[in-house]
């Protein structure tokens, strides 16, 4: 699909406290915690940048930005 | 998003995982961003509790004060330098039990500054006691079979107490939240915003709402927006909270004083 916007997930690793909140607010499953109860991003591909991780994390570890690079 | 007034350095943050105060913090960063404010001229200012740790992340003048004092604080820091825009930043026993009185007393005062509660009905930093503001039947330390007192409605007592600008909001509704937060930071006179946070630590466990997660989604269910619960009646809101803007009253100016008597 090449009209489709693609992004950019930033995670701050040493931030994370692996809460879960990314998980339950983000409409497209783009985050799950794994078997290690850690948090990971699973599906970075179906990302439609709605911000709703980035606004919900309460510890800044979250940064959702358009990838403008043509992959 | 940049977040130029956060200090990270100081991440990451001392609250639990899945802690709402973070959430609120970040608002609050964005809306003093939006406003473009003079970041020199903001003082916020904390009592004790878990929320009142969230100074320590701005790269704003702070004051951290005793407990329930952060709005005696901010009123002389007000009144020594009216040019400032002052935040207190409290939790939800912090400013209704121990700090009670302060609060009504400035907004019966009319004092400009802003105070936002960090409200997650319980004590937190202690071990999740009751608060003031515990709704009825919710299970915590000091009420293991369920609290029979009545809460505070945060929301009528300062606007009763003559507060002029006084909003409800939650964490969920990040947008309502930024929205009113602004409002409440540029308003003239006293301005209180009540933020329904959550504390998944101990209210949510003792309570069995879940994990942080789906005690955050959980808010879509029970809080209700002041335009569709005008509409509703008492029976359909019972164990909901309504949230948005309940008074705003544009500043009166200076009280007048009748001549002769200062």
């Amino acid at each position: 699909m090449p009209d489709r916007k693609t992004y950019k997930i930033a995670h701050v690793r040493k931030w994370c406290k692996d809460c879960g909140i990314c998980v339950a607010v983000c409409p497209r499953k783009v985050f799950e915690i794994d078997r290690n109860d850690r948090q990971a991003i699973v599906n970075p591909q179906d990302c439609i940048g709605c911000q709703m991780c980035v606004e919900h994390c309460p510890d800044f570890a979250l940064n959702v930005t358009e990838d403008k690079s043509d992959a | 998003m940049k977040m130029s007034n956060l200090r990270s350095e100081r991440l990451p943050n001392i609250w639990c995982p899945g802690c709402g105060n973070g959430i609120v913090l970040r608002s609050l960063l964005e809306s003093v961003e939006q406003l473009g404010l003079d970041t020199d001229k903001i003082v916020v200012v904390s009592g004790i509790g878990c929320s009142s740790r969230a100074p320590a992340y701005t790269n704003f003048d702070n004051v951290h004060t005793l407990h329930g004092r952060a709005i005696p604080v901010a009123t002389g820091i007000k009144l020594a330098n009216p040019d400032l825009t002052v935040i207190v930043l409290t939790g939800d026993g912090d400013s209704s039990a121990i700090g009670g009185n302060h609060l009504i007393h400035a907004a019966r005062r009319d004092v400009d500054i802003t105070v936002i509660v960090f409200n997650n009905f319980n004590y937190g930093m202690t071990g999740g006691q009751a608060s003031p503001l515990t709704p009825v039947a919710s299970v915590t330390t000091t009420t293991p079979g369920g609290n029979t007192d009545r809460p505070f409605d945060l929301v009528n007592l300062t606007a009763g107490a003559g507060a002029t600008y006084v909003a409800r909001t939650g964490i969920y509704f990040t947008k309502h939240m930024l929205d009113h937060l602004k409002k409440a930071i540029a308003h003239r006179g006293f301005s209180l915003v009540d933020v329904i946070a959550q504390c998944p630590t101990y209210f949510g466990r003792f309570n069995r709402k879940g994990d942080a997660g789906q005690m955050i989604v959980s808010q879509k269910d029970w809080l209700v927006l002041k335009s569709v619960a005008d509409k509703k009646s008492p029976q359909e809101l019972a164990g909901k909270i309504v949230i948005g803007e309940f008074v705003n009253i544009p500043p009166p100016g200076p009280a007048v004083v009748p001549e002769g008597q200062v």
